[in-house]
């Protein structure tokens, strides 16, 4: 290629934007080298790091906030099964009555979500086709089926002991099809309460490795602590909704499971970003997310010490029970937007890609690269 | 053991792993942007051999690119560069940088071509490392270049989307390529996520959801996104639009799949019937070549080093080495710049490499959260 006189008719020079201008890339100048540009005949604004047009590499997920929602619902679903659970064995009723139905709602509510996001939500038994390991979503579709199976099973058992009056009564008065029915749900209740709370932390675990199993970076980089993340969200949440819909009578478990799960969640957040490092960690602390994220931490502090210190007041523990749930929201809606974020800036995949090949050549590493000189 | 370690990272036989008993040679592309002109002709080949819809006619303002990205309705795209002088060198610079990291240098890989199989010369040995480049002639720098470089659907060895995919939509083919099943997908998304090239995306449309910012920041309008005309106020014009609507062809065309996701399927249709893919068949240049991956590699390997024994040093291969992130491409590629510049990633990593690390910590998490629940209920007050 050469310049001909007509090159001389170039538009006036443009001032490289420094700074700002830094997720706009072009290929006009390299991330590594030190000397910047002044010819002023190509278009694009200068980068330190080099994309195509700062557009992104990878694709951010065609997902909308019901996944985000469903994060949640499913969080709720899981923790409550297993309040129910302990609720069960060791006599909690309220508790027990309270899990139940919050595992259920929040199951199907969550399951509702998950069906409305895709693409096409007539197919949504398509999941169902296959069960497939290398796949997240397929185990948690099977993990998501077991679960609302059992805790089904359980609030169907929890109904039939208020409306046949089952449970108390060994001899069913009535006689017939609805007597073997609340026989056969008041022998069905330990199991399904057992099944509920076996798939109920699953639940809650897997929808952190849905996340990370992707190449969204802040998502896939955060796999060594966001289970626990979303698992102790899980219980905030359910802890919250026990600390609403339980009397102060029964609601003990409930205010240790929110100052437990409070402590385990913040601190799991900061191993978390620190192991991150400044760049992939970045969209969790600015923006949009960062804002969600920082509300939630607040909300979680302020919802667990309300509920240990006050939960013995029914208003007050109400209160920090929607506080805690408020936090257990925010935070799924703060990882899920960090991700996006991520995914749509350039920044976040090129720079930290960059970085571990640049270790792994100083290392002496070349047998392991994409890029190759033969 | 050795099948197993390979399932989710390494170099393998994908169509062996998935299970293909009749040993078809894995293809592949083998895209030179060194001879690219830019013309278009695959994009264009590949759309109509696939009757993919239109996807916007927008003018994206960046230089001689409109189409912006891969993605549903984009299974081909060729990327525009402008390039400085200083830029070039810089790109000289790395690739030299690049040659000089171990790899053979130009001297001995002249001399191992005469002993064997390019392939087969050992990773890079100290000596080597040593090695400067020997170029006779260094090319002058010209004032500018253009880089055009035709992106396609990688078909990694590791595929993510493929491993990703909850439906099991998305199949490995006998020719080792990673094909989507547009009956059985039902949009959820995952493998657009998941794909490191960020290449396979859902179609867009009523049934998905719009976000401008996506992609191409185009959207498509579905057919079924026309409302029905009112039958009694049958003017002339409505007519027309009933007839459009009902045809399918709403405002820009038949728009097919939309939420689904889609993406290259190197011509799995013209495959079968011994044909070469529409994009390799339409290029002018024979910048896209299409053949076993085998000799696609090895027809790369050869070019880049006539391109470094003429002292292009920027010339670099991307996606020729099995031991990379996704244990090497399907579809590899001679670039004249880093990757990044082309808007590939430069070091991708398929996702599932991880994913026994990542449902290990799930177990754990979910351990801890039974055990927090537990230990909630420890010291009941009656």
């Amino acid at each position: 290629m050469t310049t001909n006189p007509f090159d001389a008719d170039r538009p006036p020079e443009r001032q490289g934007r420094r700074g700002g201008g830094r997720r706009r890339g072009g290929g006009s100048q390299a991330g590594h080298g030190g000397r910047r540009r002044t010819d002023e005949s190509v278009m694009v604004p200068e980068v330190s790091f080099d994309s195509y047009y700062g557009r992104h590499i990878v694709k951010p997920a065609p997902w909308d906030k019901e996944v985000a929602a469903y994060l949640f619902l499913g969080g709720v679903a899981g923790g409550s099964a297993l309040l129910a659970a302990g609720g069960a064995a060791l006599n909690y009723p309220a508790l027990r009555r309270v899990g139940r139905v919050g595992a259920v709602v929040g199951a199907a509510l969550g399951g509702a979500a998950l069906a409305k996001d895709l693409g096409r939500p007539s197919r949504a038994l398509n999941m169902m086709r296959t069960v497939k390991l290398t796949s997240p979503m397929s185990v948690g579709t099977w993990i998501l089926t077991a679960f609302g199976s059992f805790s089904g099973l359980a609030l169907a058992s929890e109904l039939s002991g208020i409306l046949l009056g089952g449970g108390s009564g060994s001899t069913p008065s009535s006689g017939g099809a609805v007597a073997v029915l609340s026989r056969a749900l008041e022998l069905a209740d330990g199991p399904a309460t057992v099944g509920s709370a076996l798939f109920g932390a699953p639940l809650a675990a897997y929808t952190a490795v849905l996340l990370s199993d992707t190449a969204t970076p802040t998502w896939h980089e955060s796999y060594h602590e966001l289970p626990l993340v979303f698992v102790s969200s899980a219980n905030l949440a359910s802890a919250g909704l026990a600390l609403i819909a339980v009397p102060t009578s029964q609601n003990g478990p409930a205010r240790k499971l929110a100052a437990l799960s409070a402590v385990v969640e913040l601190a799991a957040f900061e191993v978390m970003q620190h192991r991150m490092g400044p760049t992939l960690s970045e969209p969790l602390r600015t923006g949009k997310a960062g804002k969600l994220l920082r509300l939630s931490r607040a909300l979680t502090v302020g919802g667990a010490v309300g509920a240990v210190t006050l939960g013995s007041n029914r208003v007050a523990a109400a209160v920090s029970g929607l506080s805690l749930m408020a936090a257990s929201a925010l935070t799924r809606f703060g990882v899920f937007d960090a991700g996006m974020v991520s995914a749509i800036d350039p920044k976040y995949t090129v720079e930290p890609q960059r970085e571990r090949l640049e270790r792994r050549r100083a290392a002496g590493a070349i047998h392991d690269s994409i890029t190759t000189a033969r | 053991m050795d099948f197993w370690r390979n399932q989710l990272s390494g170099p393998t036989n994908p169509s062996v792993d998935a299970a293909w008993q009749d040993g078809e040679p894995r293809k592949g592309f083998f895209t030179d942007t060194s001879i690219c002109i830019g013309c278009k002709a695959c994009e264009v080949a590949c759309k109509e051999w696939n009757a993919i819809p239109e996807d916007g006619l927008d003018l994206l303002s960046q230089s001689y690119d409109n189409t912006g990205a891969l993605g549903a309705s984009t299974w081909r795209h060729v990327a525009f560069v402008e390039q400085s002088s200083d830029r070039i060198e810089q790109a000289r610079e790395s690739g030299r940088r690049l040659v000089e990291l171990g790899m053979p240098s130009l001297r001995s890989r002249e001399t191992s071509d005469a002993v064997g199989a390019p392939g087969s010369s050992p990773l890079g040995s100290a000596a080597q490392a040593n090695t400067s480049l020997a170029v006779a002639d260094v090319p002058a720098l010209p004032d500018m270049r253009w880089l055009m470089s035709s992106d396609v659907c990688k078909h990694c060895t590791h595929a993510a989307c493929l491993d990703v995919c909850p439906t099991g939509s998305l199949f490995r083919s006998e020719f080792g390529t990673v094909v989507v099943q547009d009956d059985i997908c039902n949009g959820c998304g995952y493998c657009v996520a998941a794909c490191p090239f960020g290449v396979i995306e859902r179609r867009q449309g009523d049934e998905g959801h719009e976000r401008a910012k996506q992609s191409h920041g185009i959207s498509i309008r579905g057919s079924s996104s026309v409302s029905t005309v009112d039958a009694t106020t049958s003017s002339t014009q409505s007519v027309g639009s009933a007839h459009a609507a009902n045809s399918g062809f709403a405002n820009n065309g038949e728009v097919k799949n939309v939420g689904i996701a889609q993406k290259c399927t190197l011509c799995y249709d013209r495959l079968g019937d011994g044909q070469t893919p529409a994009c390799a068949q339409a290029c002018p240049t024979t910048s896209i070549k299409f053949g076993d991956l085998a000799d696609m590699r090895a027809a790369a390997q050869d070019r880049v080093a006539q391109l470094h024994g003429q002292g292009f040093t920027e010339a670099r291969l991307y996606g020729t080495d099995p031991n990379d992130g996704v244990g090497g491409t399907g579809s590899v590629f001679l670039l004249l710049d880093e990757p990044e510049v082309y808007g590939l990633p430069p070091d991708p990593r398929v996702t599932t490499a991880d994913l026994p690390d990542m449902f290990r910590k799930a177990g754990y998490a979910a351990l801890t959260m039974m055990a927090m629940a537990a230990a909630s209920f420890v010291r009941r007050r009656p």
